[in-house]
């Protein structure tokens, strides 16, 4: 008995290159990335509720668990990797450094990249409007405080640096 | 030696962890991501009955599906590992279930194929037959003579050496009572002004490391290597050596990062069964779970409580008689050392003459428990402080002010007779009062939506006659690494053994690295868990940074120079003519402790340190729909000196949340057996949303003078007082007691109608 249909080829951006990969119609973006050697999301829950997953997809969210390869052809692929070309680590990361917005680690690429994103359409986000944005990521380390802290601390400097 | 860093302390200091780049680039190394050459992955068949005879199992068509690499069932394991069970108490739990299946989720084969999909495809092509037999899922009904019995006769495994008198016993759920007996306690009731008796429930939880259990094993004819994300790497050798028969240097056992353990990732998981599929197929072979096959394959323990007190007219307790129920599962794992170590605190931090404490580890048809990041004690002060805080009410005595008069102070005999000490429980609840604001009147509000405040406390013994080994390896260049068993999965242990070390050497700690667990490699080390990592390694680190600050001074005046002047790479090349050699220091820590007597379960000395941990919280309970909303949460501990403040900051923070979960959202819910909630959509872990708005930590000044620079461990502290404290707080808000965790909303709503006096039918 066979279970397994055929593979065909996808051609996407990946962290700003062109690339290729073969898939088969039931493979999802995480296992896709995993075959370029980019681990940072991850498969925890399996339904698209943990957040672990997260990518960008043409500038959007979305549960990478979920979201199936075929669906990538022709978009443009972002990933915490690509956050920090030439390990340069982007004002994001380094708060979470800062302020020490981690724990075991597995959830926060996914947190990472919720939190550029918020940065992007909530410039200086309320601690409401941080909360809401972020409620689709889980930490079962609960460094919820200083994830909010971090948050806070970007927002902060990005404000002074466009003020000066 | 010659100081590298001006003086500076490297303990005290909240450096950011070790590992921090690679964690928010997405790039720290998880067992999680490991794939090899040629791995297969392993799918595992679970059984869907609670209790059943395996009358055949037919794998025909699963084998037949292209890609398939092979099935496996118990027979084949029978032939590399012919004796299949294992366990740290008892040897109960079978790595495939051969003649019967004890729960709902057992595994029982599993199909191994390069392609994960076509493995758990072709795995629900596999057909079992079974020949269902009665099944008990309450831990208080598995006690009664009536009910099925889970293992007919009991196995003690001898890794521990108390548990060795169990061995035969048969036809019976109950297989470890622990008792405590101490004063007379019959006749303080008999003399008691008042008596106060309630029965607690907790629920099964689930550990939900985002990171699920997972283990690549890899065999060749010497050796059996697993990559495992393991709390415990040296128990896992000693277990999977002993299955196989082999000496413990043919198994070797590495980790990395763990992305969460909470306790799931003790002990044999999913280690043995990889083994087994690893040797038979001479293939690495990687078994993976999902998030719903965590819920089958480890929980915590639900539990029943029953405490009495005899209280004297003034509000002092003369008694305590507690009975605990632990539904352990179909299989013991660690259950009954929980229900023994847990067990002897069941009488809260109180000086209590009088106390009696019958402590049940039972087996019932439902998924093995284990602990859960407190090991008990979160459930245990669930129960003695709701119990304190309803008898204070009953008296009409301020909760604080009851608490303060039957506190268990330093000095005073704990109800083992082990005296207290380095045990700030006074300054806990004082610091607890004090950022309460326990003085200031507090408003309960009127209208729908009440106000309502409580707060509890908890202790624990640490973990008890343990070792930890580690190597402190200086190099030629005068850099360094610690090489030990401990595991960081979150906790940041990597960042706080480099500052011990780093703080003995004179070497900042951010240039010290750690080498992660290969028992090929690292040293022994118990496990983990338990909190005991900061103490136990800890002072095992400091003993081998000591060893190897000796040998550089030995080695400077050897050479004649400074050691005050010379750096650490000086000496290297001037006693071997260039850049070679080592300087390694070993360190062994092994603290003495006592077992508890076995009939009167007391003990001078029975734990190396105690935790202290406290909770405070403010809630607002609508009484229209029974919903309860923490506002605040106060966390206050007694960690002895901290080494790296921040990280225990979000340790103590961490802990709350994950306990403020077990209160108020989680539990696995049963149905004949099957859990109903096995996935995150149906089993509610705390989101960013659910934190209180209000949500602050303090440490309070301590020191413990037995560990390294004062300090002791904080992994679970936070966790203690939480649970108790909410429903403190409900209590002080809408007058109702919820004695059954988890807080629904439902529970809050007919508790308040029952007040009413219009109870809700039962629907």
């Amino acid at each position: 008995m066979k279970l397994v249909a055929d593979q065909q080829t996808i051609r996407f951006t990946l962290n700003g290159k062109p690339v290729e990969a073969n898939i088969a119609p039931h493979h999802n973006v995480v296992e896709v990335l995993q075959n370029f050697g980019l681990f940072g999301a991850r498969e925890s829950c399996g339904q698209g509720l943990c957040g672990c997953c997260t990518v960008i997809v043409n500038g959007k969210a979305v549960s990478g668990c979920l979201y199936l390869a075929v669906f990538i052809d022709g978009t443009e692929v972002s990933t915490v990797e690509g956050l920090a070309p030439g390990g340069r680590l982007s004002d994001v990361q380094e708060s979470f450094i800062e302020n020490g917005a981690f724990q075991c680690g597995f959830c926060t690429p996914g947190f990472v990249l919720m939190v550029h994103q918020l940065l992007e359409r909530h410039p200086d986000p309320s601690e409401e409007e941080i909360r809401h944005y972020l409620s689709g990521n889980l930490c079962r380390c609960a460094t919820y405080p200083q994830i909010i802290e971090a948050v806070r601390s970007v927002a902060e400097k990005r404000k002074a640096s466009a003020a000066a | 030696m010659k100081r590298a860093t001006t003086e500076m302390h490297q303990v005290g200091r909240s450096i950011p962890r070790l590992e921090a780049r690679e964690k928010v680039s997405g790039r720290a190394e998880y067992i999680h991501n490991l794939r090899l050459p040629g791995m297969l992955y392993g799918k595992v068949f679970r059984s869907t009955v609670a209790h059943g005879r395996i009358k055949s199992i037919d794998v025909s068509s699963a084998a037949a599906v292209n890609g398939v690499h092979r099935v496996v069932t118990a027979e084949d394991v029978k032939s590399v590992i012919p004796n299949l069970y294992y366990g740290p108490i008892f040897h109960d739990q079978p790595i495939l279930a051969t003649d019967k299946v004890r729960h709902v989720g057992e595994s029982v084969a599993v199909v191994l194929a390069a392609d994960p999909h076509i493995a758990e495809r072709a795995a629900q092509l596999i057909e079992v037959e079974y020949e269902e037999l009665p099944a008990v899922y309450d831990e208080v009904e598995a006690m009664k003579s009536s009910s099925p019995v889970v293992h007919e006769v009991l196995k003690p495994a001898g890794m521990f050496p108390d548990f060795q008198d169990l061995a035969g016993r048969r036809d019976t759920n109950l297989h470890l009572h622990f008792k405590l007996r101490r004063g007379d306690v019959e006749a303080a009731f008999a003399k008691a002004d008042h008596v106060f008796e309630h029965t607690f429930h907790t629920t099964q939880i689930m550990h939900t490391p985002l990171e699920p259990i997972v283990t690549v094993a890899e065999a060749t004819d010497s050796t059996l290597t697993l990559h495992t994300a393991s709390q415990m790497v040296s128990v896992v050798r000693t277990e999977i050596a002993r299955l196989l028969g082999w000496p413990e240097n043919r198994v070797r056992v590495k980790t990395a990062f763990l992305g969460g353990g909470f306790g799931a990732k003790t002990y044999i998981k999913v280690e043995a069964i990889a083994a087994a599929c690893a040797l038979l197929t001479r293939l690495p072979v990687k078994i993976a779970l999902s998030m719903e096959e965590q819920f089958y394959t480890i929980n915590k323990h639900a539990n029943t409580l029953r405490l009495k007190s005899a209280v004297t007219r003034d509000g002092r307790v003369t008694a305590r008689l507690c009975e605990v129920w632990w539904n352990g599962g179909a299989y013991a794992d660690i259950g009954p050392r929980l229900t023994q170590k847990s067990g002897f605190t069941a009488a809260g931090p109180y000086d209590i003459e009088n106390v009696h404490i019958d402590s049940y580890a039972v087996y019932t048809h439902l998924p093995p428990a284990a602990g859960l990041r407190g090991f008990g004690i979160p459930t245990l002060t669930f129960a003695y402080e709701s119990h304190t805080d309803l008898i204070a009410r009953e008296l009409g005595i301020d909760p604080v002010e009851f608490r303060r008069k039957n506190l268990l102070r330093e000095g005073r005999p704990q109800a083992t007779g082990t005296v207290m000490k380095d045990a700030a429980t006074e300054a806990v609840l004082e610091r607890l009062a004090e950022r309460m604001s326990w003085k200031v009147p507090f408003d309960n509000g009127v209208g729908t939506v009440r106000r309502g405040r409580g707060l509890a406390i908890g202790f624990k013994a640490s973990i008890s006659n343990t070792t930890s080994v580690a190597i402190v390896n200086v190099y030629g260049d005068g850099s360094c690494s610690v090489y030990c068993n401990t595991v960081d999965m979150g906790q940041g242990s990597d960042t706080a053994l480099a500052q011990i070390a780093g703080e003995v050497l004179d070497i900042p700690a951010e240039e010290i690295r750690i080498v992660h667990p290969d028992t090929h490699v690292t040293p022994y080390d118990m496990g983990t868990l338990g909190s005991r990592s900061t103490f136990h390694m800890g002072q095992a680190v400091k003993l081998a940074a000591d060893d190897a600050r000796d040998k550089l001074l030995a080695l400077a005046k050897e050479l004649g120079v400074s050691p005050e002047t010379t750096p650490i790479r000086d000496l290297f090349r001037k006693r071997y003519g260039m850049q070679a050699g080592n300087i390694v220091g070993i360190g062994t820590f092994n603290p003495k402790s006592r077992q508890p007597d076995h009939s009167t379960g007391l003990a001078e000395n029975i734990t190396p340190n105690w935790m202290i941990g406290g909770t405070g919280a403010e809630v607002e309970v609508d009484t229209e729909t029974g919903h309860v909303r923490v506002t605040k949460l106060v966390n206050v501990a007694d960690c002895g000196t901290p080494l790296n403040p921040k990280i225990v900051d979000s340790q103590l923070s961490g802990a709350a949340t994950m306990q403020f979960g077990c209160t108020m959202s989680e539990g696995i819910r049963f149905d004949a057996g099957q859990a109903t909630n096995a996935s995150l959509a149906d089993y509610k872990i705390p989101g960013i949303r659910d934190i209180p708005a209000v949500f602050v930590n303090e440490i309070v000044e301590a020191r413990q003078e037995s560990g390294p620079f004062g300090a002791k461990g904080v992994g679970e502290t936070g966790t203690f007082g939480v649970s108790a404290a909410i429903t403190n707080a409900i209590q002080d808000a809408v007058g109702v007691r919820i004695t059954r965790l988890p807080v629904t909303p439902e529970a809050v709503y007919r508790a308040i109608c029952a007040e009413r006096n219009q109870p809700l039918d039962d629907i």
